[in-house]
């Protein structure tokens, strides 16, 4: 094993903007995402691709980020929890979460945020089962799983 | 996470000429969720990975006659939606939809699943009695095997260093046929499975004439139940009694050879293969 990490330079587009950043090859898509670029939404839970609370959007596919290396999405294109407001103003998901409190510690909302506007863009209009089938995926430790799916179908319903 | 070169062939040739380059001292990565978390957790430490997803030529689904040829880098997901695969090989899409949550099915690959023979992955009881084979391509050139000549051991395969999971083949599930994939878990539907059945069954003229039955979870690799498909064929319809066919699967508890893990005790998988088994026969002997 060597002792200086073998580097690469990758160039990524998070939310519309270009990131070029030299990284070390092992470093995980999380990581860049939060510790090289600074975009602290996406969160780290599990670390074995189980929990949701690091799904991000990659070339137009939910994914998690933890079980990810950087240096395969050089070139991509991503979407993170910072990229889903329009400015100032909300997502349809995002205040549906807020109305029907969706949320409890938030930790994992940003996973559920992103995972539930993937199923919205693939099926507009799901079923509870198709939801649940859906988000099982995403953990949330509040347990407010209830609100996750009445948050989901009233963004489905304002659809 | 150790150090390694990341190598990224936009190539199928130039993969396998890296790959015969680096050869034991390399990995190769297809979707990357199974081979990440054992990078993360120091299970493998390669001096060289390296990545498929740049490459196109692997990556499509067609039909040949009757036979699904099923490219080594198609994503779990593709497989899962394919209208053509649902047409051929219904059980074969259930299977798929069955692994993991969306997130991992749209990453991880078909070939990459076979190559890291869990036995507890949901696939490989389908794969096995829909007498899949793949053909494994190195730069010497390319042989095809059938799918239980792949998986030898608890996440070991009988591949080369050297060779790539190019093509999966599977031939279409028998026109008429029932069939059924029983994932049983006490925990979330996105885990591992305890004990999992796969089981296709056709009765013509009141009499079996197709019987097959694989289990996953239970043993090094997923098992083919042949002693159980051989009692069955031929069979009256009529003699099938839940006791018989209950008599029939308990020849399962000789075959299977399951370990103790959060998912149940051996003794208790051992159990339940012969419960779902009987379950999955009754559904698909109808």
């Amino acid at each position: 094993m060597t002792t200086t990490p073998v580097k690469q330079s990758i160039t990524v587009t998070i939310n519309g903007k270009a990131y070029t950043k030299e990284i070390p090859t092992y470093r995980t898509l999380v990581d860049f995402i939060r510790y090289d670029v600074g975009l602290t939404g996406t969160k780290e839970a599990c670390s074995v691709g189980v929990c949701g609370a690091c799904t991000i959007e990659m070339d137009g596919n939910i994914t998690a980020s933890c079980i990810t290396l950087a240096v395969k999405a050089d070139g991509a294109n991503i979407t993170t929890i910072e990229g889903v407001a329009d400015g100032e103003k909300l997502h349809p998901i995002q205040e549906a979460f807020i109305n029907h409190g969706g949320f409890q510690c938030g930790a994992c909302t940003p996973g559920q945020i992103m995972a539930a506007k993937a199923l919205l863009e693939h099926n507009p209009h799901p079923s509870e089962p198709e939801i649940k089938e859906w988000m099982m995926g995403n953990l949330c430790r509040c347990t407010g799983y209830y609100q996750i799916i009445e948050s989901i179908q009233a963004a489905a319903e304002a659809n | 996470m150790h150090d390694f070169e990341f190598h990224a062939p936009a190539s199928l040739d130039e993969a396998l000429t890296l790959l015969s380059k680096h050869n034991d001292d390399a990995k190769i990565m297809a979707g990357g969720t199974s081979l990440t978390t054992l990078l993360k957790q120091s299970l493998i430490a390669p001096a060289h990975i390296i990545s498929l997803h740049k490459i196109t030529e692997i990556n499509s689904i067609e039909v040949s006659g009757d036979t699904l040829n099923i490219g080594g880098l198609v994503t779990q997901r593709q497989v899962e939606l394919s209208d053509i695969v649902k047409k051929h090989a219904p059980l074969l899409a259930d299977a798929y939809r069955r692994v993991a949550t969306v997130r991992i099915r749209n990453v991880a690959t078909v070939g990459g699943g076979i190559a890291q023979a869990d036995p507890a992955m949901d696939p490989p009881p389908s794969l096995l009695i829909l007498n899949a084979s793949i053909t494994a391509t190195s730069s010497k050139g390319s042989r095809t095997l059938p799918i239980e000549e792949v998986y030898a051991d608890y996440y070991e395969t009988t591949l080369e260093p050297d060779e790539i999971i190019s093509q999966i083949h599977v031939p279409a599930q028998p026109a008429g046929s029932n069939w059924t994939y029983i994932k049983y878990l006490p925990r979330t539907e996105d885990d591992y499975a305890t004990v999992s059945v796969a089981a296709i069954g056709k009765i013509t003229n009141g009499e079996v004439a197709e019987a097959r039955i694989a289990l996953g979870a239970v043993s090094s690799t997923a098992i083919r139940a042949a002693t159980v498909e051989n009692a069955l064929v031929g069979m009256k319809q009529s003699s099938l009694t839940r006791e018989k066919l209950k008599e029939i699967s308990q020849t399962i508890a000789e075959i299977v050879d399951p370990t103790d893990d959060p998912r149940g005790s051996a003794w208790y998988k051992k159990d339940m293969s012969v419960v779902f088994a009987r379950r999955a026969l009754e559904e698909v002997l109808k």
